[in-house]
């Protein structure tokens, strides 16, 4: 099962692919770590040698310069060895070639994989597939998960409105594409969240998406009141060429958070954006910089989030 | 030729309306008596078929052996062994081989090697368009004066319907059954799970059973105006099923078959990112598996097929999107109709004749019956036999199964081809 | 037997003693948490040190962190910005196996190069397994293999000597 292949056998995390199947105690783990590595930003020494001699690889078949700098970053500040490598997927036989790249860099004693992957499931199939010694984060794999993001967001969420189970949360955009809003539902209702809410054009939502634990909305009007946390998403470009929507003006007029329609949510909700943002598609810049947005806090939880799952998940190797 | 006297089986054969025990005379590789004993009959094989069941052999409507050109998954040689190992006697092989089957060399060539492989009984169906493409007509006449059957869609959709009330046209012309899967191109294209809860939280592709209910009205629709005669295959939802049961009642002349995989799985077996659960059309939900059920226990669906798929390792290996759709399915047929019938959804009867006299009434041959005269293609099977899906017992050199490792019930023991012994399990 | 306060009283003394032997300048002091800087708090006040007691956490550089994971209690460490060529006096309650001292002047080593390093511990007990010793203690004592010597705080401060239960 996906949940059983992330815990060894004492219970302890081995691989990060996803959020569903992991208990609010693990959870809560991950937030607390992370917080102990908060304190570190402060710090003249920004490092801890709890990964000295590790050597991590960032694999990513999905160009993303952010999130493989965090996750860089994050792998040197435990003093972890890093390689990061950028993939190109145009090769014919992906299955073939996905296996040959990890075996080639197995054989060079290496001990945790970050994997960025376009399709649904690969960092799954690379877990399955590897040494046993090795720890797989998933850092987003095509539709299906991106739960470091999802932890940084409740990391963020926690550290702003200390507790969940009284939250209402609405997630705003592209619902069916995003492997941001599925980590991100399945966290929050672990956690105890009091209400999740999906804002979006009917084109943009999944099958079935109440199945995921959510209230459905087309209309921020009606979709905003009473809500303490927005998380937007990022619209992609693509979107409009494939006929889902019929362009960025009249999704902006929709749902594209303005001044006016933040004030439809509770006076001291926060927004976040996993980013990056694209200024009057989904969010006007007056609210991406304005008092109420915690983006720029998301970005610098990122790392010690990431420093928290990733030493989680080399502790306790026993090798049977 | 050989005589055989198969004794003292439970004689099943729905299409005689026969249950009862009693023995079958073989002779000459046909079938001469059913349960008298003729005058002076010496056999040279005596086979005791004590507490077993004496069936006709398996028709099976969906089978891909892999050749020609893709031996790296699968042979005529190992599958025919799979196919015999499993009480099917008679096979409709698929047109998307390569090169497909549209002209009459290919489809001699599928003769030859079936006779090569000792297993004569193939039925290639032919391509209802040249390459599978859609676009140009294939030589439907001089497919089947080379041995086709019928003509095809394999899994291609037709996107042009006037190209496919063309192909339909001139199929009824030359009285062709035309065996159609229904799937719209836009509909369902790219996606590779059932559009439903389970792909939603896995972030699936997903396909929408609409991909396949609109492409099945198109093609009824186009069934009355062209008067052919259509069986459709590898149905996966209820609302196929609805329509089919309408357009019988309407009085149009169709068929229909289910693979037996989509008897017993849901979107909620799909074990997360198992390739081997990456079939199409796609496994969809509880509703529609009822449905199937109730369709084959009322008539609506006749015909249970395998949708043979058997594929390479590598095919397999891979993110579930990327790896490549099917089931290697002869060897779990039987003992999952017989689960359809432990569980009470149809009865044995129903089950036989599903696969038997029900495929052969599609296909117009004289078979799917232990019929005195009728070529001697018998299955006896010991239906209480467990056995695990494992690689001491496959047969099929693809091991693609979502129940490998599984234990099931039911075993063929037997199975005869034209009166030949062409499978027997050692104890 | 262990009387608290004749302990804290030598150590005190100890430590007057060698500030003045080593030619201490403007001594750092540093506790090691939790019972370090319980020990270090008393003799910070003691000895009169106007600048802020330094507070080290060592979690993050055990040498079993493959064996015990990450502890999720962790508060960062507490450090002037200038390590560079200080005096420190490093304080810890019980020395046993020499580990924790080792992981401390690894962590404090990070931060920059000191001139030189002064160990005080409340007790020293046998069980060594790293070659480091305090430069002073307030008691030294030999345990058998079913006794811990624990230290409890922060007020009362106590010394507490237990027997490990062997069939526990």
């Amino acid at each position: 099962m996906a949940d059983n292949i992330q815990l060894n056998q004492e219970g302890k995390l081995k691989h990060f692919l996803t959020i569903e199947g992991l208990n609010k105690n693990l959870l809560t783990e991950i937030l607390d770590i992370a917080d102990s590595f908060i304190g570190m930003n402060d710090q003249q020494v920004k490092k801890v040698p709890l990964l000295r001699g590790k050597t991590i690889v960032n694999l990513f078949f999905e160009n993303s310069t952010r999130t493989r700098t965090t996750f860089e970053l994050a792998a040197k500040r435990l003093s972890a060895d890093v390689l990061s490598m950028s993939i190109s997927t145009s090769s014919t036989s992906k299955g073939e070639s996905l296996l040959d790249t990890i075996r080639n860099l197995e054989a060079m004693f290496v001990d945790m994989f970050v994997v960025r992957h376009g399709i649904s499931g690969a960092a799954h199939f690379i877990a399955q597939q590897t040494a046993p010694h090795i720890s797989v984060i998933n850092a987003g794999d095509g539709q299906h998960a991106h739960p470091t993001q999802a932890m940084l967001d409740m990391f963020t969420i926690r550290q702003i409105k200390k507790e969940f189970s009284n939250l209402r949360v609405a997630i705003i955009g592209d619902i069916l594409h995003s492997r941001v809003a599925r980590s991100q539902i399945q966290a929050l209702n672990i956690l105890g969240a009091a209400e999740i809410r999906v804002i979006a054009p009917k084109t943009l939502l999944p099958a079935h998406v109440e199945s995921l634990g959510v209230n459905v909305s087309h209309s921020l009007n009606s979709g905003l009141k009473d809500i303490d946390v927005i998380m937007m998403l990022r619209l992609q470009k693509e979107r409009m060429s494939s006929a889902l929507l019929p362009s960025e003006s009249e999704y902006f007029k929709c749902f594209g958070l303005t001044e006016e329609k933040l004030k439809i949510a509770r006076p001291d909700a926060i927004v976040m954006h996993p980013g990056p943002i694209n200024r009057g598609v989904e969010i006007d810049s007056k609210v991406a910089d304005g008092p109420q947005s915690v983006i720029l806090k998301q970005v610098s939880n990122g790392i010690a989030i990431r420093m928290a799952i990733m030493a989680m998940a080399m502790q306790k190797q026993s090798i049977t | 030729m050989s005589r055989i006297h198969i004794k003292q089986g439970r004689i099943i054969d729905p299409a005689n309306k026969t249950n009862r025990i009693g023995c079958v005379y073989i002779a000459d590789g046909k079938i001469i008596s059913v349960t008298n004993e003729p005058a002076g009959f010496k056999p040279d094989t005596i086979i005791n078929a004590d507490k077993q069941i004496v069936c006709p052999g398996f028709i099976d409507l969906s089978t891909r052996l892999r050749q020609p050109g893709q031996s790296r998954k699968a042979t005529f040689k190992s599958e025919t062994v799979a196919a015999a190992s499993s009480g099917v006697t008679t096979m409709c092989l698929q047109p998307d081989t390569s090169p497909v089957i549209d002209t009459p060399a290919v489809a001699e060539l599928v003769k030859e090697l079936a006779e090569k492989a000792n297993y004569p009984q193939i039925y290639p169906i032919a391509a209802l368009t040249r390459k599978l493409e859609g676009t140009e007509l294939s030589s439907m006449l001089s497919l089947k004066q080379a041995g086709c059957i019928a003509v095809g869609n394999a899994n291609q959709s037709v996107r042009n319907l006037l190209i496919l009330r063309r192909a339909m046209e001139y199929a009824a012309s030359h009285d062709l059954l035309v065996m159609f899967r229904p799937n719209d191109y836009w509909l369902g294209n790219n996606g590779c799970a059932h559009e439903g809860a389970v792909a939603t939280r896995y972030g699936l592709p997903g396909i929408p059973e609409e991909a396949e209910t609109i492409a099945l009205a198109q093609c009824l629709e186009l069934v009355e105006l062209t008067g052919c005669r259509v069986h459709f295959g590898q149905l996966s939802c209820k609302r196929s099923v609805i329509k089919i049961h309408q357009a019988k009642k309407y009085g149009l002349n169709v068929s229909a078959d289910v693979a037996i995989h989509q008897l017993h799985l849901t979107e909620k077996d799909i074990i997360p990112f198992d390739s081997n659960f990456h079939i199409l059309p796609p496994l969809r939900t509880e509703a529609d598996k009822q449905y199937l059920r109730q369709g084959l226990a009322s008539g609506t669906i006749n015909s249970i097929c395998s949708d043979h798929q058997p594929h390479d390792i590598d095919a397999k290996l891979g993110a579930f999107p990327e790896t490549e759709p099917g089931v290697s399915s002869l060897e779990t047929l039987l003992p999952l109709m017989l689960k359809l019938v432990t569980q009470r959804a149809i009865t044995l009867e129903q089950g036989i004749a599903s696969l038997s006299e029900n495929p052969a009434r599609v296909l117009h041959i004289k078979s799917g019956a232990l019929t005195v005269g009728f070529a001697a293609d018998v299955c006896i099977f010991d239906p209480e036999s467990e056995w695990q899906v494992n690689s001491d017992n496959w047969k099929s050199q693809g091991v693609n199964t979502p129940f490998w490792g599984q234990m099931l019930k039911g075993r063929v023991t037997r199975t005869l081809q034209a009166g030949k012994v062409i499978h027997c399990l050692e104890k | 037997m262990l009387e608290i306060n004749d302990l804290l009283n030598k150590l005190e003394a100890d430590l007057k003693h060698i500030i003045v032997e080593r030619q201490l300048t403007n001594p750092l002091m540093i506790g090691i948490r939790t019972g370090g800087v319980w020990i270090a708090e008393q003799m910070h006040r003691r000895l009169n040190i106007n600048e802020p007691l330094g507070l080290l956490d060592i979690s993050f550089y055990r040498d079993d962190f493959s064996q015990i994971g990450v502890n999720p209690n962790v508060k960062p460490s507490q450090l002037p910005p200038n390590i560079e060529g200080r005096d420190i006096i490093l304080i810890d309650d019980v020395f046993y196996t020499g580990r924790t001292i080792r992981a401390a002047l690894n962590e404090i080593f990070d931060y920059g190069r000191p001139n030189q390093v002064v160990l005080a511990v409340l007790i020293e007990r046998n069980g060594r397994q790293i070659p480091l010793c305090p430069d002073c203690a307030g008691a030294s004592i030999t345990l058998n293999s079913v006794q811990r010597i624990k230290l409890t705080g922060p007020d009362p401060l106590a010394i507490h000597l237990q027997t490990i239960d062997a069939a526990a």
